[in-house]
């Protein structure tokens, strides 16, 4: 049972980085049915723009300049690399995505993704191969209940992801922003006649799926405090399986089938030997797929898309 | 509004008198002159390119026509350009202009005599100017092949996701069969080792016997697309995208799990069965069988379920059919390049076959355009061209190449040659002179 708590533990923290991910890719497919490509690496963009920011900020604590306590600059890093990562998101928006709205869809894939190998290869060129380090921000504690250990890190990575979850769905159903997103997933044409500008709202839409996925790459970088300039991919593209599992377009079907995916992963991993993850939790998905061909709260061919 | 619709066809830039000169000196000759010009040109490189190269500063024949010296060292970028345009445009165009009426009618005869002789003439002599312009370095050669390969590749992605309009993200998965199943057969057969045994036929068998590896690694590829195919007739679009990406990881994490394989190192050792004659014979095949199947009665009932999967089928098309055949055929087409490449690396491993190649094929499908053969390959040729030819930049040729790609799909976004049909017959045929008037 400890067992089988601790594992349960584990896929919450797993699976919540999935889940902010997919949520990035499953706003942008409800609002411009198109998936953003790039998002994978929009992801690990976040999660080194979080760590220049805490980098900075502990170089400014330690200087003197201004001294904060560690909770405050991990608030303030999630918060200043959200906000900066959504303006990237929307750069790339209004780069990639933006000139080809009434092109072919596959068309917008194929940018996404040179978008993603360009922001890849330039954190390359930039900052070189060597893997980067995220700070320590708070100091890693164990409580042990009953044989199962939890760390304080682990609570706060499925509390914040949670919390910026929940936030995010009032963001949807009760602010106007939200109402004009629902608005176009419901349908494209009608709403430019409302007077909502679409081009405002499609950027909005790339910005607050960029920093839903910064601070997922905050987090992981706290959790698993190795960054690479290749991270966006793996987690990418199977933050992009879950977001279809879920149903392309449904916000709550992203968020449960993120955390289906990191159960998957992290109990196959426990039974099984670790290498064949990738094999069994695919095979897992092509199994869902071929009998649940539209995902849990997808449907089909539809043009009502839940948001 | 009408004075602009009026001031258009008289307004000239100056690439529309330059095309017109173009026209009316080099309008009217036939593929025919041109090849015998290039190829009369990688001859007189083949003696003269060298020493001429000296004399002009290089320290050898520029291997990729001088790109590769353009971006290493600059200053010699006049005379890498000075080379090009005396060892191979003047040649070409002199040779191509002298024997151009001539060789009108030689094709025309050739045409009277028969389409297949024609086309073979045609094949032929391109096959006689890529050998020898490959002749003069073993760089050049490996830049051949991999060319012809992704060629295959390209034109098997294409008839998924040009001719049939499924995003398919299962052709590294595709290859990856052809080319672990060509490994393993041929390792099997003819080398000596200690993972499958050794059955050591004779090597003198093995150029006989490759084809049939090709054919065998093609099917096997093809068995492995049921398991994308058959998810296929009830769904489309991104849910089949991500069936497709599932079996792509699904192979790789299989190829990495399998001891017997050699796991993630890989395997290495195929015998050298890859020569440029077999690849480019295999390409020639390929361009061949794919062009008629895409321009078939059966062919055109994908562009039907592309356009209408519903009214395809109430026009009596068997959609079932259509998608299991195309899955089917585009991979045994992605297993023989697999198979291919393989032996032409002589080493694979799993991890190259992931995303990054699934961004490869795809970029050259959708640079050189959806839908067209032709497409494919100018895609294949000038995605490989661009990548040698970027190479001295190193890492960033990673952002330069991306850059072009989305430039491309933002000013045509079904890529540069889209939605045009293949003619040999066209491509073949004696020219006439296009003039102003005609």
């Amino acid at each position: 049972m400890a067992f089988f708590l601790q594992n349960v533990i584990n896929a919450l923290q797993w699976g919540s980085f999935y889940a902010l991910i997919a949520l990035g890719y499953s706003m942008v497919y409800g609002v411009l049915m198109l998936f953003n490509f790039a998002h994978g690496d929009i992801f690990m963009t976040g999660a080194y723009i979080g760590f220049f920011v805490a980098t900075g900020f502990l170089g400014l604590s330690a200087s003197g300049i201004l001294v904060l306590p560690n909770w405050l600059i991990l608030i303030l890093t999630i918060l200043i690399s959200m906000f900066l990562t959504s303006l990237v998101g929307m750069a790339v928006e209004r780069i990639a995505y933006r000139p080809l709205r009434n092109a072919p869809r596959a068309s917008a894939a194929i940018t996404g993704l040179m978008v993603g190998i360009i922001l890849e290869t330039g954190n390359l060129a930039i900052l070189g191969a060597r893997r980067q380090k995220f700070p320590d921000l708070i100091a890693s504690q164990t409580y042990q209940f009953n044989g199962v250990s939890i760390t304080n890190t682990k609570i706060m990575i499925v509390l914040v992801s949670i919390g910026l979850m929940l936030a995010l769905n009032f963001f949807v159903r009760r602010t106007k922003w939200g109402m004009a997103m629902r608005a176009m997933a419901y349908d494209f044409l009608i709403v430019p006649l409302m007077g909502v500008s679409i081009n405002f709202i499609a950027a909005m839409t790339f910005g607050l799926g960029s920093a839903l996925a910064s601070a997922a790459g905050i987090l992981f970088g706290i959790a698993y405090p190795v960054l690479d300039p290749y991270m966006g991919i793996i987690f990418g593209w199977k933050a992009f399986v879950a977001a279809i599992l879920g149903g392309r377009g449904s916000i709550l079907g992203a968020a449960l089938a993120g955390f289906l995916l990191g159960f998957i992963e992290i109990f196959v991993a426990t039974i099984f030997p670790s290498t064949l993850r990738d094999l069994i939790a695919y095979s897992i998905i092509l199994i869902i797929l071929t009998f649940r061909p539209h995902g849990f709260f997808g449907e089909p061919y539809s043009a009502q898309l839940r948001l | 509004m009408a004075a602009v619709s009026e001031s258009l066809p008289e307004q000239k830039r100056w690439y529309h008198s330059l095309a017109e000169k173009w026209d009316d000196w080099f309008s009217d000759i036939p593929m025919l002159a041109w090849l015998v010009g290039g190829l009369l040109s990688v001859i007189l490189e083949y003696f003269v390119g060298s020493p001429f190269a000296r004399m002009l500063g290089m320290p050898k024949a520029p291997v990729l026509f001088g790109f590769d010296i353009a971006l290493k060292t600059p200053i010699l970028i006049p005379s890498a350009l000075l080379y090009d345009i005396i060892i191979y445009v003047l040649p070409i165009l002199i040779v191509a202009r002298a024997i151009g009426n001539v060789s009108n009618r030689i094709a025309q005869w050739l045409m009277d005599k028969s389409i297949v002789l024609a086309t073979l003439v045609h094949i032929v002599l391109l096959y006689a100017v890529l050998q020898v312009w490959g002749d003069l370095s073993d760089y050049r050669v490996l830049v051949l092949k991999l060319t012809l390969i992704a060629i295959i590749g390209t034109l098997s992605l294409n008839v998924i996701n040009g001719y049939m309009g499924e995003f398919s993200c299962s052709q590294p998965g595709f290859i990856a069969l052809g080319a672990y199943a060509a490994s393993v057969l041929s390792i099997i057969l003819f080398v000596n080792n200690d993972l499958f045994g050794s059955l050591n036929l004779p090597a003198s068998l093995a150029p006989f016997l490759f084809p049939f590896i090709l054919i065998l690694s093609g099917l096997i590829s093809a068995v492995g697309a049921l398991l994308v195919a058959v998810p296929s007739f009830r769904t489309r679009g991104d849910y089949l995208a991500i069936i497709s990406l599932a079996f792509t990881f699904i192979v790789k994490s299989l190829l990495e799990n399998l001891e017997v394989f050699g796991g993630p190192r890989g395997l290495s050792g195929q015998p050298d069965l890859s020569s440029l004659p077999v690849v480019f014979a295999w390409t020639m095949i390929s361009i061949w069988i794919i062009n008629n199947y895409v321009t078939s009665t059966f062919g055109k009932t994908m562009n039907a379920v592309r356009d209408g999967e519903m009214a395809a089928n109430a026009m009596s098309i068997d959609t079932r059919k259509t998608k299991m055949v195309t899955f089917l055929f585009a991979a045994f087409w992605a297993g023989v390049s697999g198979g291919l490449l393989a032996h032409v690396l002589r080493y694979v491993n799993p991890s190259s076959f992931g995303i990054q190649k699934l961004a490869e094929v795809l970029g050259m499908v959708y640079f050189g355009g959806l839908n067209s053969v032709v497409g494919s390959i100018v895609g294949a040729v000038g995605m490989n061209i661009l990548s040698e030819a970027l190479r001295p930049l190193e890492i960033y040729k990673w952002i330069i190449i991306p850059i072009m790609i989305i430039l491309i799909m933002i000013y045509r976004p079904t890529g540069l040659i889209a939605f045009r049909e293949f003619n040999v017959k066209n491509l073949i045929r004696p020219k006439q002179k296009k003039g102003p008037e005609a």
